[in-house]
């Protein structure tokens, strides 16, 4: 069996159509299991109370952000050192899913922020790259938009895409420092208070539920990218017209 | 021609279209003065304050300065077609696209240099701040030529272009912002401004490093 024989959008397409129903039917069980689990097993936490069910949403997001922004750059540098379309395709398809993870996180996060610390936003160093990654995402996202040539659009995306995962460490430090030397610690998120097993059960099912669901809808995502691009070849037709 | 005369020949060339249009490049100058006056009308003449936020606002108007700018970087030669050419040149591309960058920050970073000293004088910076905000900018206005050549690359004729390059290029002059702005800090809090102006100077040599290049494969992408 040759993995590179699903490279090619026609092959790819029939396979990612047979995947998807497996991905969102797991994600969609986990996800079941996992908020069982944060709501009516989970225990509640002594010191912040019913509140803190905010990090089995917010976790699992906040590492799909950064692990999606990687995966993009994965595909990024493969599609530009192979030219492989399907690579392109596939960071294309994962940009969305990426910005609404990061979106949740930070949105999660000042939920969460209200009761725990009484602000909706503080400039914490992790809230601050949290920020700007999204506003990578953006940036990635708007660049594509705006470019009407796809050959052109994936190459520069793809640039973009790489440029831009070597500086997420470099802000992610110098924000940290930047915060450190203005207002001391006032807030620190890192006080973790060692946790129940059962918790860590149900953010780590609901973090393998986001990557499922991340799975799914960019296969779905990169399905209609091919077809769209494919429109002109005997295969792509013949899957149109099969369509009612 | 060696690779260096072609480097030179290519800052001169920029830095002389220049010379002949001054109301361009005169621009992107008062832009940057005026953004820096419009903050004391905006938060008050209260002179600790200004002092405070003194150093960012002018840090943050630089980057939008660049940014104004940067537009113009490779437009006027895409639109002509001479920047076709340049890139059919047997010379690389990376020196291209690193002449291309120093040019601008001759052009439109040095000028900063001389107009901040006098913006800080507004915002009551002392001294050995103006001083520092000299230095900080001079090591990291090129970081923002640098970077933003590689914007102005991959938005090379694409319509919304300018704002387009801002969304690109704002997120990765974060660290910029930072240490440049904080060096000032540095000083006017006493902690010092060694460390800050150190990792600007390391920022600075991998963008050297790296961006040129990115922008010459940018510049052939958009191209092509």
């Amino acid at each position: 069996m040759n993995l590179y024989y699903y490279a090619a959008p026609s092959t790819f397409y029939p396979l990612a159509g047979k995947l998807i129903p497996w991905f969102a039917a797991l994600a969609l069980i986990l996800a079941t299991l996992g908020l069982y689990i944060s709501f009516f097993v989970a225990p509640t936490d002594f010191q912040q109370g019913e509140g803190y069910r905010i990090i089995f949403i917010h976790v699992p997001a906040a590492w799909m952000s950064m692990f999606i922004y990687v995966i993009m750059a994965f595909w990024s540098a493969i599609g530009l050192a192979w030219n492989t379309r399907l690579s392109f395709i596939m960071a294309r398809a994962l940009a969305p899913t990426g910005a609404m993870f990061t979106f949740v996180a930070l949105w999660t996060g000042a939920f969460w922020g209200k009761p725990m610390w009484g602000a909706w936003w503080v400039w914490d160093a992790r809230l601050t790259s949290e920020l700007i990654l999204f506003f990578l995402y953006v940036g990635y996202m708007a660049l594509q938009a705006a470019i009407d040539d796809p050959l052109r659009a994936d190459r520069a995306g793809s640039l973009l895409n790489l440029v831009g995962v070597i500086n997420v460490p470099i802000i992610y430090f110098s924000v940290k420092w930047w915060n450190t030397l203005h207002q001391g610690s006032s807030v620190s998120l890192t006080r973790a208070p060692s946790m129940a097993h059962i918790m860590l059960w149900g953010m780590l099912i609901m973090a393998l539920a986001a990557w499922m669901y991340t799975i799914a809808v960019a296969l779905v995502r990169a399905r209609s990218l091919v077809l769209e691009r494919e429109r002109q070849t005997d295969w792509a037709r013949a899957q149109l017209e099969g369509q009612p | 021609m060696s690779m260096l005369n072609f480097l030179f020949t290519v800052i001169r060339r920029d830095v002389l279209l220049a010379t002949r249009r001054r109301g361009d490049w005169l621009t992107a100058q008062f832009f940057f003065v005026m953004v820096v006056s419009m903050f004391p009308l905006g938060v008050g003449p209260e002179p600790g304050m200004l002092r405070t936020i003194g150093p960012g606002v002018v840090w943050v108007a630089a980057l939008l300065a660049t940014l104004l700018s940067l537009g113009r970087l490779f437009a006027d030669d895409y639109r002509d077609g001479t920047l076709e050419q340049m890139l059919l040149s047997p010379y690389p591309n990376t020196l291209l696209a690193l002449g291309k960058a120093i040019a601008h920050w001759i052009i439109n970073g040095i000028p900063l240099l001389v107009i901040a000293p006098v913006l800080g004088i507004q915002f009551n910076l002392p001294a050995e701040a103006l001083w520092i905000l000299v230095l900080s900018l001079a090591i990291g206005t090129p970081i923002l030529s640098l970077l933003g050549s590689i914007g102005a690359a991959l938005t090379l004729g694409l319509r919304g272009g300018g704002v387009l390059i801002t969304l690109l290029i704002l997120p990765l002059y974060v660290p910029a912002l930072i240490f440049g702005a904080g060096a000032v800090e540095g000083v006017l809090s006493g902690t010092g401004s060694e460390a800050h102006l150190s990792l600007l100077g390391a920022f600075l040599m991998m963008s050297l490093l790296l961006s040129p290049w990115v922008s010459a494969m940018a510049l052939k992408v958009s191209v092509e």
